[in-house]
């Protein structure tokens, strides 16, 4: 029996390391993730709910277009992440690097789209606490609210995952992280397909409100 | 049988790229979808490709698919503990 195992799980064994328990504690850790963004979304059902023509007035003023071309760089550098990720397990070394690099130009260039979409509204005078937003009718007030809280927080996490996805390419690059010791990263990808998971729910909350 | 030794718990790079071009794929889907007029079944068809969307993300670029089934089963309490939490909200804001 202790034989069997040892042919299955060969390197994992020997290094006494634990490769599903790591995986399973960054879930736990994505669970209390998803209760932080799902109280907010709460929130946000339950004013769309009490206000549903201010939000769709509110909705309008948001811009589709940036809103859905961050969808797509988000998406795609999901892909690249995973992509990373599969490239080490079949000892590609130098596409994981490549891919890894790439999820983090698309995570500059959403925040790039994000600096200019948020910037826009603050020069329209919509910001948390403006003169011309609190002019405006309760809901509306709270769906900006709303919309700088959960898309800021959102935009936070992507700023952590590009720390942490940095630190990843310095590890694979000095083969700290190898095609049989990967776990780090397969890791840090379940962090960042989370900050897509959540992006998927906000982009058709925020900006599909027709 | 989920302890494949070659291929541990991995998806070919087709794979991936094929789940990319479907999740871009409803992507444009949701965004059509909004312009068209659906009245009450607006909100529901985006939350509904939105769960979608999840699924593949979930199983396929997050590896659930080929995980240990104490995986699913964690997602799955998460998922209805938060369905729990809006059920209840809503019971008690509606009535």
């Amino acid at each position: 029996m202790a034989s069997n195992i040892e042919a299955i799980i060969p390197t994992e064994q020997q290094a006494h390391r634990d490769d599903v328990g790591a995986r399973m504690g960054m879930w736990l850790f994505l669970f209390t993730e998803i209760l932080l963004f799902g109280g907010m979304f709460l929130i946000y059902a339950v004013y769309r709910f009490k206000y549903p023509d201010q939000f769709h007035l509110a909705g309008m003023e948001l811009n589709t277009g940036i809103g859905t071309l961050n969808t797509i760089i988000l998406l795609t550098s999901s892909l690249t992440m995973a992509l990373s990720i599969a490239a080490i397990q079949k000892k590609n070394k130098a596409l994981s690097v490549i891919m890894l690099s790439s999820t983090l130009l698309f995570a500059f260039l959403f925040m790039v789209n994000k600096f200019f979409e948020w910037s826009a509204k603050i020069s329209h005078g919509i910001y948390p606490g403006s003169k011309e937003l609190l002019e405006k009718q309760n809901g509306e007030i709270l769906f900006f609210g709303l919309y700088y809280v959960m898309t800021g927080l959102h935009a936070l996490h992507i700023i952590i995952g590009v720390v942490i996805l940095t630190f990843m390419l310095v590890f694979l690059i000095r083969n700290k992280i190898t095609s049989d010791n990967y776990v780090k990263l397969e890791n840090s990808g379940l962090y960042w397909h989370l900050v897509d998971l959540i992006w998927i729910f906000l982009f058709p909350l925020f900006y599909l409100i027709q | 049988m989920e302890h494949n030794n070659t291929e541990k718990h991995g998806s070919s790079y087709t794979t991936l790229i094929l789940v990319w071009i479907g999740l871009l794929a409803l992507t444009s889907i949701t965004v059509t979808v909004a312009g068209i007029s659906l009245g009450q079944y607006t909100l529901f068809v985006a939350l509904l490709i939105a769960a979608i969307k999840s699924g593949f993300v979930i199983n396929i670029f997050m590896h659930i698919k080929f995980e240990e089934p104490i995986f699913k089963v964690f997602i799955a309490v998460s998922g209805v503990t938060l369905i729990v939490i809006f059920f209840l909200t809503f019971a008690d804001y509606l009535f």
